[in-house]
């Protein structure tokens, strides 16, 4: 009933629909129909039910229509239908069909889901087995909105297999999908737009449309991958969409998510794969994602990339080739080079000018490709391992393809059909660099167990592997094959040996004696095999083989083979001065069993027979005049050509014309040698791995790999301006924080760039709710003043837009996620609010002593009821006061905040209650701030491993030396600890290092070796920096992950010339990472760290740190740690000036091992202080004591 | 990419079809049949065929054929993997990749291959996540399903396709927690006649069975990585750890999997763990031949060989085999003219010996080529090349776990030329 309902619901629509397009789709239908019944079973479930069928649509369109536009009226009418509908399942049967399936649609009619279950299963039993069940449709679509899931899913499947056929019908179902496009949970969502694009319906391609873009702005990262799965199937049925689809393959395309990654991509490559100027701004995310991407999504990615590389980066192996022609020759020891020469020899002029003019220097892009790739030669999923040696093989300098060697030798292990593949890309691979598989060679060795078409093609690489060195063990192997039961095998082999001894001179006399052997082997094939490939060697040298050729002449007697005597008999012709007594001999024999060969060896009988009539006409006049005579009348055509032509051109008559004088010429003209090539050679023009490679003939659809531009073109086209960092994993709640900040950018944007007006009007609209305190002065001077304070971060800004553009980025990364901490913080409002309004007040005091007494009065006057709170000291009573102070009239109290803040320069949280200046206004209001900038940074695919020079160097930090300019022989390297988060593994520290050549000549390819660590230790390489030209300065980043511990990290800094043993220990400080926590939370997590995990020292402050900015600043630069808010949640007004015994209190966690790390600093009388440590790791609890120790005494 | 898929049995039944996009007819496959008759030997047909308006790539599993049609281009590799994964998933759900039991289960496999590709594309191919979504079926569900009416189809929604781990399904429980892996390594050699080695490696695999409540974070360190010259591994090992410190890092996913393939690095002298005497020789005269064979212990590391087993590919002229075995027993099947020799465990006082004639058939020439031998055998608890686990550590859960480290040596694809 309900389903019936359902069902019935829509049609009022679509039924509407059906009818407009009706014609339409009968027409298609019928064009289709031929195709889409494979077997020929009776396909007239349409033509059986169109009776009913035009009376379901006739009664639902008029219950459509007296029903107006209202769904009402349809399921009004739903009563009467339902009889004449259900009369159609069956009564649609007992017409044309038979009554075969009428169980099935009782029991897809029946209320009980087991019985549907059991009819659905049945029914996709028979679509499995292929056979028709497109009459079921109406019964089955019914159960569409079934509650039953497996139902439900079945009915999927067969929907999606039959609507095609069903149009009309199929319609049916829509709705229940774009019901299912607006659910609340994603995957629902997913698999409604899965199955709804699934279903090839031309009418609903604007819904389809409609879903997709929908779809693709869903919050959700799995509905936008089934977006990107849509789009291809939406293209296929309507290739008008294209634009639109482009659309939102350029939106998806900018998706941060691995999830979504590979799907877009293959949509990409399905729609519009020469839009390739898409991929610049999503070229660096791609290879940094590319490591999480799903294997099958990489394997589409990766071939992408190679052609987009092809496009955009030089060759790199441009100036190799050019000036190292020579010595590769050498190395490589033979021809290997030749073709890539003759190749590039045009281009050889020009672009020898240009290699000249400006060395080659990898674009840092391309580089990043190579090496976010190389991990993936790990995988355990063969295409992916292929697709990453295919771009190595297109893209890698020369020296570095090597790698895919081992990779894919290891692939040869596995199903035979991948060794098939693997195979025909190595062969192709051994002929352009051989020496990246010679120590593999006894990888290709052949056993008997293998399938023939493996056998041939090891047989084809171990050919082209072979050179002068290995062509010894080589031709061992080989003999061992030719012994082989597997005949094709063993002429395969043959062959090879001819290729062997045509490539290698020296082995040359050994092979052909070998095959000489063969010649009388008992295998007629083997022996033709060996007189076709004997013939070609033969033709190199004949004079110094006379015997050999005499041998063969006795072997026609034997051969049978067509192909071989057709050998046989055009070798004693070619060189019948060298066997002058056997030749005619052999046309005697000939010419008697002429008639009974083979067309291929009369053509050479006559060609013989010709030669030796030129060249010794006393002996063989006579018989060739018989063996033309007998060509004459011979069957077929080409044979009496020959012969009649042959005739023409060598017996002189009146009639023949100039060109017989010229028939020696003509005939006995030396021939070039054969070249035995492999049938691989030239095959990489089509990129490796490709069906086409494979089948060697451009498949459909396949994209042509791009020869390498000449210039390249501008890499600042994948530069990108980061403009909101969406968490990478924060996949369902991304959509709520992008929102929150979407919301909240305005606020923030407005008050940073204007701050200071708004901020006057602010206080203006608050001062009149508020007491009259605030005088007008005041208030102007705070407006001047935050603009003051504004200018000074703006000409900061300025400052480092001077520095690189990339650096600007960085930038722009830290001040949003401020905002986002911002909005974070928000969620603790209550608490907050109240500190930021006490804190900025009690520096205002402690400078400004007229204003402070005034509000002094103000607060005093308004605090008796927080008096009532506990007090633990004479500072917290203060503080309280303050707080308490502030309370009741929140907004006056934040205004003035605002104001005194701005008078003075040293806030400690001036972004607390402003978010306006950059986070790096100063040092000191860095560490909170930083903390959560940091946190969140943490989840943001931040594009640091991009560019690595971004982080901006703060004055905090201190810097160590690496490398002392004179042992750097003027490379000098300082790295600090830059305490931004370490974003390609969170669970490092991120080391800064600055290189400077100071030397007078450049430095080049500056990178990490033979790190040595600690167990458990682990190192994130730094990019290699390949050019540093003297005097200049270059940033990299690269992570460390200590374990928590300070030892060492050793590695070697190598230079193209020199290697510097280095080491980089940390100080226990920056083995953390901020946290934020409340004073509360701290105290609870300090009370769980008693006992051995504190430790206690009890210190003398030095004098210039006795006040509360020292402490803060001294200890945050000891540590990386992050300050906790005091008196949050107890009003008390937190920092009080020296006097008053400030509790200090710092919240961290270590980085590897995540556990909290919590300072206090408890000062007292005197510059008297406590400080206590708790930190579960007492090793690092014990350093840190030390440590911070020493930086508040000194 | 994949359009559509047809199982096709030994005997050229198409017995299943799937398609993707819009039906192709099954008339395609007789490209591929055609292919097959000029192949003769299953394994010969080549696995990528073009037909005029089609590819056909195939995969041959099982004695089954997995026949894949293709419109355009895409990387063979890519369909030639997903298929076998096709086959590995059917293994996976229902113990054995075979004719029988796709049709025992054609629903659920055609529901898994809906499932495992949309539009042609690979979507879902973790087992893990596919279980969720299609339960494999267990005789105690079948039998409950039949009484309650219930389905195998999973009810919750597929979430592990969401995760970042998306080969562990979340919320694992298990009441004995278990951990065990496998360390299996196979020697492919090829020995010439006279018994000195031609080529030799050692080729490993580590199979894990982990049975772990909720998401442990395991490390696996070895006393001797650097023995691992090659290696790969399952998406779930941390390659970086790997790259830094040798150690597998890795949140495995439930129940068996393969975590990693190695090559022992070709410096190291593989041991041969036995030696194989053999003389096998046709006479001119007469239509027979010898043929004499002794196996004995090499460098078997102080361990019992087990399941020897040599097989032999007879030459097509001999008709039978005379021999007699002091060990273990032959069988020659005339049909195929293979010839086994099961030995079974291989004692070093007393060495197996197979002797004996062979016939041929009168009036042909004696056969040219000597067949050549594949050897088998099993040694228990150890890796032939000395790698050994050193520990497992668990992170992230507080329960103790049982853990076992198995070793064992097998023969690989071990020859040896007469």
């Amino acid at each position: 009933m309900t389903t019936m309902q359902r069902l019935l619901q829509l049609p009022v629509n679509a039924v509407n629909m059906v009818k407009t397009v009706q014609s339409q789709v009968q027409g298609q239908e019928e064009d289709k129909s031929p195709v889409l019944t494979p077997d020929n079973a009776p396909q007239n479930w349409y033509s059986a039910l169109q009776p009913d069928e035009l009376r379901h649509l006739r009664s639902g369109g008029t219950g459509g229509g007296g029903g107006g536009s209202g769904s009402g009226g349809g399921s009004g009418g739903d009563q009467e239908e339902r009889g004449p509908l259900e009369e159609g399942g069956g009564g649609g049967s007992f017409q044309t069909q038979p009554l075969r399936h009428d169980d099935l649609k009782e029991m897809l009619d029946s209320n009980k889901d087991s019985l549907k279950l059991e009819a659905m299963k049945r029914i996709v039993a028979m679509i499995a087995r292929g056979k028709n069940a497109s009459d079921l449709f109406p019964a089955v679509v019914k159960n569409v909105a079934c509650k039953n899931i497996e139902v439900k899913k079945l009915v999927y499947v067969y929907l999606v297999r039959y609507a095609e056929e069903q149009q009309d019908l199929a319609l049916l179902s829509i709705s229940t999908f774009q019901r299912g496009l607006k659910d609340p949970n994603q995957l629902i969502r997913a698999s409604a737009l899965r199955v709804l694009s699934s279903i090839r319906v031309t009418i609903i391609v604007p819904i389809m449309m409609l879903a997709i873009k929908e779809a693709a702005s869903d919050m959700s990262p799995y509905v936008r991958k089934t977006a990107a799965h849509a789009i291809p199937k939406l293209y296929s049925l309507d290739p008008e969409q294209k634009d639109q689809l482009i659309e939102v393959i350029e939106k998806l395309l900018a998706d941060k998510t691995t999830l979504v990654a590979g799907s877009v991509v293959m949509a990409f490559e399905e729609v519009c794969p020469e839009r390739i100027d898409l991929i610049h701004k999503n070229y660096r995310k791609l290879c940094n994602l590319l490591i999480d991407v799903e294997e099958w999504g990489q394997v589409v990615i990766i071939n992408m990339l190679t052609r987009y590389a092809r496009t955009q980066f030089l060759n790199p192996n441009i100036n190799e080739s050019l000036l190292e022609e020579g010595a590769d020759k050498t190395f490589y020891g033979s021809d290997e080079d030749e073709d890539e020469d003759e190749e590039e020899k045009e281009k050889k002029a020009e672009a020898t000018a240009m290699a000249k003019r400006k060395p080659y220097v990898m674009d840092p892009d391309h580089r990043l490709l190579l090496r976010n790739t190389k991990p993936l030669l790990q995988s355990r999923n063969a295409a992916v391992v292929m697709a990453v040696a295919q771009l190595y093989f297109h893209l890698a300098p020369k020296a570095e393809v090597g790698v895919i060697a081992k990779a894919l030798v290891r692939l040869l292990r596995s199903h035979s059909e991948v060794q098939y593949v693997v195979l025909q890309n190595v062969a192709t691979m051994t002929i352009k660099r051989r020496g990246m598989f010679e120590p593999y060679l006894k990888s290709f060795y052949i056993r008997s167990t293998d399938p023939t078409q493996i056998k041939v093609l090891k047989l084809e690489v171990l050919t082209n592997l072979a050179n002068e060195t290995n062509i010894s063990t080589i031709l061992r192997e080989f003999q061992t094959y030719i012994k082989s039961m597997d005949k094709d095998f063993v002429a395969a082999t043959i062959q090879a040996i001819g290729r062997c001894a045509t490539n290698i001179g020296e082995v040359r006399d050994t092979c052909l004696n070998g095959l000489v052997q063969l010649l009388s082997n008992r295998d007629e094939l083997v022996v033709a095999e060996s007189v076709v490939v004997i013939k070609k060697l033969l033709q190199m040298q004949p004079e110094k083989h006379s015997d050999i050729i005499k041998h063969m002449a006795k072997l026609i007697d034997n051969i049978q083979v067509p192909m071989a005597r057709a050998s046989i008999l055009w070798l004693i012709g070619e060189y019948c001065e060298h066997v002058p007594k056997i030749a005619p001999d052999v046309l005697r024999k000939m010419a008697k069993s002429f008639t009974n060969e083979e067309d291929i060896v009369k053509l050479q009988i006559i060609n013989l027979a010709a030669k030796l009539y030129l060249t010794n006409s006393k002996q063989t006049k006579l018989l060739t005049q018989y063996v033309l005579n007998l060509a004459k009348y011979d069957q077929n055509y080409d044979i009496r050509d020959r012969a009649r032509f042959i005739r023409q051109l060598i017996v002189p008559t009146e009639k023949s014309g100039a060109l017989s004088k010229y028939a020696k010429k003509l005939f006995l003209a030396l021939k070039p040698a054969p070249v035995l090539e492999s049938p691989f050679k030239d095959r990489d023009h089509f990129q490796l791995g490709s069906l086409s490679h494979l089948l060697n003939a451009k498949a459909g659809g396949y994209q042509e790999l791009p020869d390498w531009p000449e210039a390249a073109p501008d890499p600042s086209v994948r530069n990108v301006e980061v403009k909101e960092s969406v968490p990478e994993w924060t996949k369902c709640s991304s959509r709520e924080k992008r929102k929150e900040k979407k919301v909240e950018k305005p606020f923030y944007s407005d008050s940073e760039g204007e701050s200071g007006p708004t901020e006057s009007a602010d206080s203006e609209s608050d001062s009149a709710s508020r007491s009259e305190s605030a005088s007008p002065s005041e208030e102007s001077r705070s407006a001047s003043e935050s603009e003051e304070s504004e200018e000074g971060s703006e000409s900061e800004e300025e400052e480092e837009e001077e520095q690189e553009k990339d650096k600007k980025k960085k930038k722009k990364e830290l001040s949003k996620p401020v905002q986002e901490s911002e909005s974070e913080q928000s969620s603790e409002e209550e608490e907050r609010k109240h500190e930021r309004k006490s804190k900025p007040r009690v520096q205002t005091k402690s400078d400004s002593e007229s204003e402070s007494d005034e509000e002094e009065e103000e607060s005093e006057s308004e605090s008796s009821q927080s008096e009532s709170e506990e007090s633990e000291s004479e500072t917290e009573v203060r503080k309280k006061k303050k707080a308490a102070e502030s309370k009741p009239p929140l907004k006056p109290v934040k205004k003035e905040n605002k104001k005194e803040s701005k008078k003075e320069m040293s806030l400690l949280d001036l972004d607390d209650f402003n978010p306006a200046p950059s986070p790096q206004v100063t040092p000191v209001n860095t560490f909170l701030s930083n903390s959560l900038v940091t946190d969140l940074e943490g989840l943001s695919l931040s594009d640091s491993v991009l560019a690595p020079a971004t982080i901006a160097p703060s004055s905090a930090l201190k810097n160590y030396e690496l490398l002392h300019r004179i042992t750097g022989e003027g490379l000098s390297v300082e790295y600090c600890f830059s305490r931004q988060p370490f974003s390609p593994d969170a669970n490092m520290v991120a080391v800064q290092m600055q290189f400077t050549n100071s030397a007078t000549s450049e430095a080049k390819n500056l990178h990490m070796e033979d790190v040595k660590l600690q167990s458990g230790m682990r190192v994130k390489e730094f990019p290699e920096i390949e050019l540093l030209p003297a005097g200049e300065t270059a940033t990299a980043v690269m992570g460390i992950d200590f374990c928590d511990s300070t030892q060492a990290a050793n590695f070697q800094l190598c230079t193209h010339t020199r290697k510097f043993f280095v080491s980089i220990q940390p100080p226990v400080g920056e083995l953390m990472r901020p946290i934020f926590l409340t004073e509360n939370e701290f105290k609870k997590e300090q009370g769980q760290l008693m006992g051995m995990n504190e430790i206690t020292e009890k210190l003398t402050l030095d004098v210039k740190c006795r006040n509360e900015h020292a402490i803060v600043q001294r200890v945050t630069t000891a540590a990386n740690l992050s300050r906790v808010p005091c008196g949050s949640d107890k009003e008390c007004s937190p920092p009080v000036p020296p006097p008053k015994h400030p509790v200090h209190r710092f919240a961290g966690r270590t980085v590897t091992s995540g556990s909290l790390v919590l300072v206090t600093v408890a000062t007292k009388e005197e510059g008297g202080a406590q400080l206590t440590v708790n930190c579960e790791k007492m090793v690092i609890g014990t350093m840190l004591v030390k440590d911070i120790l020493l930086a508040l005494t000194q | 990419m994949i359009h559509s898929l047809f199982l096709i049995n030994h005997s050229g039944d198409i017995f299943l079809e799937k398609h993707w996009k819009s039906v192709i007819s099954r008339s395609v496959c007789d490209y591929f049949f055609e292919a097959k008759e000029k192949a003769v030997e299953p394994e010969n047909v080549p696995p990528v065929l073009q037909t005029p308006h089609h590819y056909l790539i195939s995969i041959y599993r099982g004695k089954l054929f997995f026949l894949s049609v293709i419109q355009t281009e895409v990387p063979p590799l890519f369909v030639i993997e997903f298929l076998h994964r096709v086959a590995d998933t059917i293994q996976d759900y229902f113990g054995e990749c075979s004719e029988g039991v796709i049709k025992d289960n054609v629903v659920t496999v055609y529901e898994l291959l809906e499932e495992m590709l949309d539009n042609g594309f690979p979507l879902a191919t973790e087992s893990n996540v596919l279980k969720e979504m299609i339960r494999p079926p267990t005789i105690l569900r079948s039998v409950v399903n039949t009484l309650t009416g219930g389905s195998n189809v999973g009810d919750t929604l597929p979430t592990g396709q969401l995760s970042n781990v998306p080969w562990r399904r979340a919320g694992v429980k298990y009441t004995n927690n278990e951990a065990y892996f496998d360390v299996i390594e196979e020697i492919d050699a090829i020995l010439d006649k006279s018994g000195t080695t031609v080529f030799a490696e050692i080729q490993g695999v580590i199979e894990a069975c982990v049975r772990l409540t909720g998401m442990p974070d395991l490390t696996l360190s070895f006393m001797n990585p650097r023995l691992l010259d090659d290696v790969s591994f399952h998406p779930c090992v941390r390659f970086k750890r790997w790259e830094a410190e040798r150690v597998l890092s890795f949140i495995p996913p439930d129940g068996n999997f393969t975590l990693m393939n190695y090559h022992v690095s070709s410096q190291n002298l593989v041991a041969i763990p036995v030696y194989v005497k053999q003389s096998i020789s046709f006479f001119e005269t007469g239509p027979c031949g010898r043929l004499d064979i002794t196996i004995g212990p090499k460098q078997t590391m102080g361990k019992t060989v087990e399941n020897m087993m040599v097989t032999i590919h007879m030459p097509k002229a001999v008709l039978s085999a005379n021999l007699t075995a002091t060990q273990g027993n032959y069988t020659y099947d005339i049909a195929t003219k293979v010839l086994v020799w099961d030995i079974g465990k291989l004692n070093p006082q007393k060495l197996p010996n197979l002797r004996g004639s062979l016939s041929i058939q009168a009036g042909t020439p004696k056969p040219e080529e000597n067949p050549s031998l594949n050897i088998d055998l099993k040694i228990q608890q150890v890796a032939i090349s000395g790698l050994k686990v050193s520990r497992l550590d668990m992170y992230g859960e507080k329960y103790k776990p049982f853990k076992g480290v198995k070793y064992l040596t097998k023969a690989g694809k071990f020859q040896v030329r007469t």
